[in-house]
């Protein structure tokens, strides 16, 4: 077992973990925060997709200890209390989710793209979300609440 | 309060969404019981084997592992459902939770690991020993047919399960004497379903009672507590099925599964909770797949192109084992070789195949997509043969217009239609005429990048549906009504138990719409409960678009019992005879004085308080319904799809998709659009790119996300959606049809007749599935060859 200590939404953790725990089953198992998903085994789908010091990474893809010092966010610390991120708000808005199982990992995608590129065009959103597959929606109504949400955001900031 | 504000045809925003987007949804894999174990499956390697022996010795060495047990360790009561036998003479195998004596496919469960953790599980399954004996397998529906090809199911001597048959006027005579007969083959690829969410699966036994809870990621908690209880021999009353939060199902989860019979068996063996989750390399071999046909379609004609007879011949690969409605599967497209199209004759026969292949069940359309891609893409052989426009030779063979229920040359009695209303809608928001003049212009200019243009018209049958007609004319075992609880709390709050199961269509938001209408209440005091057997007894669940159809009339038929005894209260309330009140915005009004009135909720405390309740009226308010509907109910439209093909590439990019749905009344219309747009992408990926494909030993070869072409955001186009209601469903009060399917049913050959399209000058007349580049660069150089293009 290898002691692993990592700041998850704002907060300092620590397990005891298999070496070969995956960020995502630390989350997930011995933290209890099962907003991010797990759709695939080969990196695929995005569904487990988590910030890592604010930009988006699969947490498939590393081991718990690789995140050791590092801050992740996860769909959880998104809402402000009762209130939705922006984000969350424009996906309830615009029906960009079905059944939500891709949606954590979706949202936190947005998140570090809208940071990258506040005001993106259609087109840019959907190569942005290359990494992310969703079964439900076609996309469509994802791609139109990512827009919808940068305007929000950016006319917040104005 | 009683409220006036209707919510039935407006884009309420959903219950669902805020517990999902904030990540406090729980999916199965979220759930965990204190002392669980672990469950790993192991499965065959090999496609066709068989099993001399398993040795789980060495399971049993690895740290963490509690148990391991072969096929031969566990006692059924019964194999796992197959509940649709249709044909009599049907050869059914039971399909056992493991098998013993031979590995049918790649991923047959032939072992189970315990374990203290999930690593531990995988560990185990890993050094189990299996002693195998290959054999040659069989994967091609078509090969499994012929003469000297490995038998599956050794008893039975071949690989034919069953021919199911449906003849509709003089066939033979009306194809001899034809001035026309056009003759198509099309492949139709198998699928894989791929709900992003992969299978799951927690119980909990107590050993005390004897009682059972599963939580399993299923659309049909219902269907599979009957199943469960068949299999393991737990009675129904000792067991309690609960689908969480589903992370879509697409048809891949209306399944009784292997490991759902073993985690509870593993589960009563060892006296402890049981957690299996599959992982996505796992779901590809272990979760059923969709489609695989091979269609002989033909069609008789005058020399305008009027036609006279339909005649399909369908190969129907059903993998290793027939699954829960995997025969039925591709019989309820079987009616619909026809379309929506006028004839004197009609003939379908469809014969249920065995292959060494993960087994074939339903996939979001389930039989409705491959019978509209025959129907479609041979209209469209059908012009090109005698010389029509293809949006003639549409019209001027569509059933007419009407309103009562009608029947077809098919053998459907249609609720209600109108096919041209939904085609010029369409051709009015496609702009066909510029469409045309573009692809003109890129023919003139021999373009490398040419432009097609492809319709759909389609016609299909859902709202599963009818118990009498599933049961005597399909010979489907069980049923297809919907029941529904409508119970009024003291405080004005009302709670919905349905026996549905939706599973991201957003059924809770509709289902509170229209019990919210139905009693003069707000959206948001209505909660909906579901998936839960001991909250809501009996149901049939979700899937073949029942959802709306069947699941809503029995909310509106048990708030209309609601209503009818808080009317009685009301009445005497306000001291007059029940028939001087009306119900009227939202309220129970004394005639000529509106504003003397008791709400729902007024009476619901009544009921509850019980001092003053008319005499012969019992306390308590609440409703409860089962609704049957007469018949299925029938939703069409016209799509219309431009490609774009680069013909030195092959590469096919949709440049603009129209979908004008019918769909009845309209409850949601929101919800409604996303279930087109969701189903017509999933269905431009069945066009484009989806392929599962076996090598010649049985090996999936697309056996993960990297080598199965799911399209990414950037790889599908948007869709403009309309959806004018004119025909409202004659099967229930309500005038719902279905829109679960309709995208998936009526995108593939829209898509697929525009690549014929664009290709048509360079003499491509036939395209096979998907199109990806290479299909389509290699129809290209065949017919530049002269060697391509049959029809």
């Amino acid at each position: 077992m290898t002691n692993v200590s990592v700041t998850v939404n704002g907060q300092s953790r620590e397990a005891d973990v298999e070496p070969r725990t995956l960020l995502v089953y630390f989350l997930r198992e011995n933290l209890g925060l099962t907003g991010t998903n797990v759709g695939c085994d080969t990196s695929t789908c995005g569904s487990c997709t988590v910030l890592l010091d604010g930009e988006s990474v699969k947490s498939c893809t590393l081991l718990a200890a690789q995140a050791e010092g590092h801050e992740v966010t996860t769909i959880e610390a998104m809402a402000d209390g009762d209130t939705m991120h922006p984000i969350q708000d424009a996906f309830h808005r615009n029906h960009g989710l079905q059944c939500g199982y891709c949606t954590p990992g979706m949202v936190m995608a947005a998140a570090s793209y809208l940071q990258e590129n506040p005001s993106p065009t259609e087109e840019e959103v959907r190569e942005a979300l290359e990494g992310n597959l969703c079964r439900c929606t076609g996309y469509q109504n994802i791609v139109t609440s990512i827009l919808d949400a940068a305007g929000s955001m950016s006319g917040a900031k104005a | 309060m009683a409220t006036t504000e209707k919510y039935v045809g407006q884009p309420v925003l959903r219950k669902e969404d805020p517990e999902l987007l904030t990540g406090r949804g729980r999916y199965t894999d979220d759930l965990s019981v204190t002392g669980m174990l672990w469950m790993s499956v192991v499965r065959s390697p090999f496609a066709h084997a068989r099993i001399k022996g398993v040795d789980v010795s060495k399971a049993l060495e690895v740290p963490g592992v509690v148990a391991a047990f072969a096929g031969s360790d566990f006692e059924w009561a019964g194999p796992l459902l197959m509940a649709w036998p249709v044909t009599d003479d049907l050869k059914n195998a039971p399909h056992m939770p493991l098998t013993t004596d031979k590995a049918r496919y790649q991923g047959d469960g032939v072992a189970v690991v315990l374990a203290e953790s999930r690593g531990a599980a995988m560990d185990g399954a890993e050094v189990v020993d299996v002693d195998y004996d290959p054999l040659p397998a069989v994967t091609d529906v078509e090969v499994a047919t012929e003469h000297g090809a490995p038998i599956v199911h050794d008893d039975f001597g071949t690989n034919e399960s069953y021919t199911w048959s449906l003849t509709n006027g003089k066939v033979d005579e009306v194809f001899a004497n034809a001035p026309v007969v056009v003759r198509e083959r099309y492949r139709i690829q198998r699928q894989v379903p791929n709900a992003i969410e992969p299978r799951a699966i927690l119980v909990e036994p107590n050993a005390a009672s004897g009682h059972f809870t599963m939580w399993s990621s299923t659309q049909i908690p219902h269907v599979l507590r009957t199943a469960m209880a068949l299999a393991t021999g737990i009675p129904e009353s000792k067991l309690r099925i609960v689908a969480p939060r589903v992370g879509g199902g697409f048809g891949s989860k209306l399944q009784v599964y292997p490991e759902e019979a073993l985690a509870l068996a593993v589960a009563k063996k060892l006296g402890r909770p049981i957690k299996w989750v599959e992982t996505r390399s796992e779901n590809y071999v272990a979760t059923h797949h969709g489609r695989d046909q091979l269609q002989e379609m033909e069609i008789a004609a005058d020399e305008d192109g009027k036609i006279l007879g339909y005649r399909a011949n369908i190969l129907a690969n059903m993998g290793a084992y027939l699954r829960i409605i995997a025969p039925g599967t591709p019989v309820l497209g079987g009616f619909l070789y026809c379309g929506a199209y006028m004839g004197e004759a009609y003939h379908v026969s469809i014969t249920g195949v065995y292959t060494n292949t993960t087994p074939v069940d339903a996939y979001r359309g389930a039989g409705r997509p491959e019978s509209t891609q025959a129907i479609e893409r041979a209209m469209d052989a059908l012009a090109r043969r005698v010389g029509k426009d293809v949006v003639e030779i549409r019209r001027m063979n569509f059933m007419p217009p009407f309103t009562e229920a009608t029947q077809s040359i098919g053998g459907l009695m249609i609720d209600s239609g109108n096919y041209p209303a939904t085609l010029d809608a369409a051709l009015e928001m496609f702009d066909l005429e510029q469409m045309r003049k573009e692809q003109q212009a890129r023919r003139d200019a021999k373009d490398v990048r040419q432009i097609g243009i492809g319709f759909s018209t389609y016609l299909e049958n859902c709202g599963w549906g009818p118990s009498k007609v599933i049961g005597n004319v399909l010979q489907y075992a069980g049923g297809g009504w919907e029941a529904a609880t409508v119970r009024c709390h003291p405080t004005g709050k009302v709670v919905v138990i349905t026996g549905a199961t939706p599973h991201g269509q957003g059924g809770e938001t509709v289902y509170a719409q229209v019990a919210a209408d139905e009693l003069g209440l707000k959206v948001e005091d209505v909660e909906v409960l579901f998936g839960d057997t001991d909250i809501s007894p009996n149901g049939w669940d979700t899937y073949g678009s029942r959802g709306a159809a069947v699941g809503t009339p029995a909310i509106a038929q048990a708030a209309a019992r609601v209503r009818e005894k808080a009317r009685k209260i009301a009445a005497h309330e306000l001291e007059v005879p029940e028939n001087e009140v009306e119900w009227k915005d939202g309220a129970f009004r004394l005639r000529g004085a509106p504003d003397v009135a008791r709400t729902i909720p007024e009476t619901a405390f009544a009921a509850w308080r019980a001092h003053n309740l008319p005499s012969g009226v019992e306390p308590g308010l609440e409703g409860s319904a089962f609704f049957d509907p007469e018949n299925l109910v029938f939703p069409f439209g016209a799509h219309i799809c431009a490609v774009e093909v680069d013909t030195e590439t092959g590469k096919v990019d949709v440049l603009k998709y129209v979908a004008v749905d019918d769909i009845g009344t309209v409850l949601n219309p929101m919800l409604a659009e996303g279930q087109v747009i969701g189903g017509v992408v999933q269905g431009i990926a069945e066009a484009l790119y989806e392929e599962a494909v076996y090598d010649d030993e049985g090996n999936l070869v697309s056996s993960t996300m990297t080598t199965y072409a799911i399209p990414g955001a950037p790889d599908v186009p948007s869709i403009d959606v309309g959806m004018p209601t004119s025909t409202p469903s004659t099967t229930n009060e309500l005038g719902i049809k279905g829109v679960g399917e309709t995208g998936t049913i009526a995108s593939p050959p829209a898509v697929l007749n525009a690549v014929v399209d664009a290709l048509t000058p360079l003499g491509v007349t036939q395209i096979d599935r998907p199109a990806t580049p290479e299909t389509v660069w290699r129809a290209i150089r065949d017919a530049r060859n002269g060697t391509g293009g049959a029809a």
